[in-house]
């Protein structure tokens, strides 16, 4: 009976603190920052850029409205979901594209020698030396972007996909051969799923390098994204919008990524050191 | 006419002949094996040993058809070995277990591969699952088991796969001392039970005299066969009983002779 009432009451103090500390240790950057950014504003006198307080503001406006009543305020979603939309269409058209091409590429030599020297001349160009060109392709509008995103996701996903194809370890063909594993379902039921956890890193890459150039994707005229935000608060002198932009770009692309991770380690559950 | 039919049921298991296997490496032409000839009969549990280099791997990767010779053959029941199949199973000193599946998942893969309706498979996984005791253990992954468990799980994926030619390439060689000690006494109860051709890769001469039936001595540069001794301490064996010592010393000599090793002087 003793033991019973006893064993709840021990790990109680020393279990809450490991947690809180989980939760608060990656916090105190964030909030180091915040401040010194509030102190050097406050030091320096500037005005050109706001005080953190004039960004929460702005934020709180552009998400409900009521301060500023202007053409930003309460349109956070729009622009939200309209950069959304072109993230994950141009990042699922890579993925479409990069998985299939990364495995042709990493399984078959003749595919390799074809097409290797091609994407690799083509992957350091930047991106953003493709904009007049896309916008050429495209017009002004949102599949300009689309295709910016895309090539910006393209790349990590299709040579993460090669080498995770390329590296599987060839005692697993031996395994599969003895054991009457051949021809397509080997690629199916051995180099698929040994090659699973590179696809993956190169989809969080891919993925992390798609929001990332929604901003570049946006700078193609078009009138909604957060991009296109940060872009009109750049030539409005509006750093509290441009800052708020950036912060929401931020926030989205870090949620999104722990979906990523989330199926991930779902996925990747034979591999603990695949966990992120 | 009697006499024929005799010999085609009396073929053996395995019969090698005037193997040899040349690898080029670079400029440079390794005679791995020179005119290997050896004979095993069914249900011989035979071990291959030899210092590194020797070519013991290379001859059981060429009878698994991971390789093939420069020259001679490999016949199974009379039929040249060509290619990896499953009537020869693979044991590897480092698992390669498939880290995506479950143990059980592992051991049902060959079976899966022949198309059998998945009650079979159960069923084939929980026996064979049983057989290395690790039904408890059964919806874990590799990463997940200790050493000892993974190379359980190997042998029970190629006995899952009725695999009639056991190959062992120094299958407990990762495994610390008391898990081989194990290990080597579940593998002889599971080779009585089944019947099972066992060819055995080790560097161990106390490992092969504890195993096999039959211990083949071969030596390097090029490698080749120097020796095939038969064991016929009874069994269970006793590692440290007067007879077994002297069989011991007895192949470690010959493991060593052509090396030319002296006695170790006594301590001064």
């Amino acid at each position: 009976m003793e033991r019973v009432i006893d064993a709840p009451a021990r790990p109680a103090g020393p279990r809450f603190w490991p947690k809180a500390k989980r939760w608060l240790t990656p916090l105190i950057v964030p909030f180091a920052l915040l401040l010194a950014w509030d102190l050097c504003v406050r030091m320096t006198g500037t005005r050109l850029i706001p005080l953190p307080r004039d960004v929460a503001i702005m934020l709180y406006d552009f998400t409900f409205g009521g301060v500023y009543d202007d053409a930003f305020s309460k349109s956070i979603h729009i622009h939200f979901w309209k950069s959304v939309q072109r993230v994950y269409g141009g990042f699922f058209a890579a993925a479409a594209a990069g998985i299939p091409l990364g495995l042709l590429i990493g399984r078959i030599r003749a595919v390799r020698e074809l097409l290797d020297p091609t994407l690799q001349i083509l992957r350091p160009v930047p991106v953003t030396a493709w904009l007049p060109l896309s916008m050429i392709f495209f017009g002004l509008g949102p599949n300009a972007a689309i295709f910016l995103v895309f090539l910006g996701a393209f790349f990590p996903i299709v040579l993460n996909t090669t080498f995770g194809v390329r590296s599987v370890d060839y005692r697993l063909f031996e395994a599969a051969s003895m054991l009457g594993c051949n021809g397509s379902s080997l690629f199916r039921q051995v180099v698929l799923p040994a090659a699973t956890p590179s696809i993956f890193n190169g989809l969080r890459l891919g993925h992390g390098f798609a929001w990332i150039l929604i901003v570049v994707g946006e700078m193609t005229g078009v009138p909604e994204g957060l991009g296109a935000v940060i872009m009109d608060g750049r030539t409005l002198s509006r750093t509290d919008l441009v800052i708020s932009g950036m912060m929401v770009i931020g926030l989205a692309g870090f949620l999104s990524d722990r979906v990523i991770v989330a199926i991930n380690n779902r996925l990747l559950a034979w591999s603990p050191q695949h966990h992120a | 006419m009697h006499d024929a039919a005799f010999h085609r049921s009396a073929r053996p298991t395995l019969a090698i002949k005037g193997l040899s296997k040349r690898f080029t490496i670079g400029e440079q032409t390794v005679e791995a094996l020179r005119d290997v000839n050896l004979t095993i009969s069914k249900g011989e549990f035979v071990c291959l040993i030899g210092a590194s280099g020797c070519g013991k791997s290379t001859l059981l990767r060429i009878i698994a058809g991971f390789e093939t010779a420069t020259s001679g053959t490999v016949e199974m029941y009379g039929t040249p070995i060509t290619a990896p199949g499953p009537e020869r199973g693979m044991v590897f000193q480092d698992f390669a277990l498939f880290p995506w599946l479950t143990v059980k998942e592992n051991i049902a893969f060959g079976p899966k591969q022949r198309g059998l309706p998945q009650v079979n498979l159960d069923e084939i996984a929980a026996r064979y699952t049983d057989m290395v005791g690790l039904t408890k253990f059964a919806n874990y992954y590799p990463s997940q088991l200790s050493g000892g468990m993974k190379q359980r799980v190997a042998i029970a994926r190629v006995l899952a796969n009725d695999c009639e030619v056991l190959l062992m390439d120094e299958p407990f060689g990762a495994l610390d001392a008391l898990t081989r000690e194990k290990l080597q006494q579940e593998l002889l109860e599971i080779w009585e039970r089944t019947k099972v051709t066992v060819i055995f890769v080790t560097h161990s001469v106390e490992e092969a005299v504890v195993l096999s039936d039959r211990v083949v001595v071969m030596t390097a540069g090029p490698g080749r066969i120097e020796h095939d001794a038969r064991i016929q301490l009874p069994r269970p064996r006793e590692v440290s009983a007067i007879d077994f010592n002297q069989v011991r010393r007895d192949i470690t000599q010959r493991l060593t002779s052509h090396v030319g090793v002296k006695s170790i002087p006594a301590a001064a």
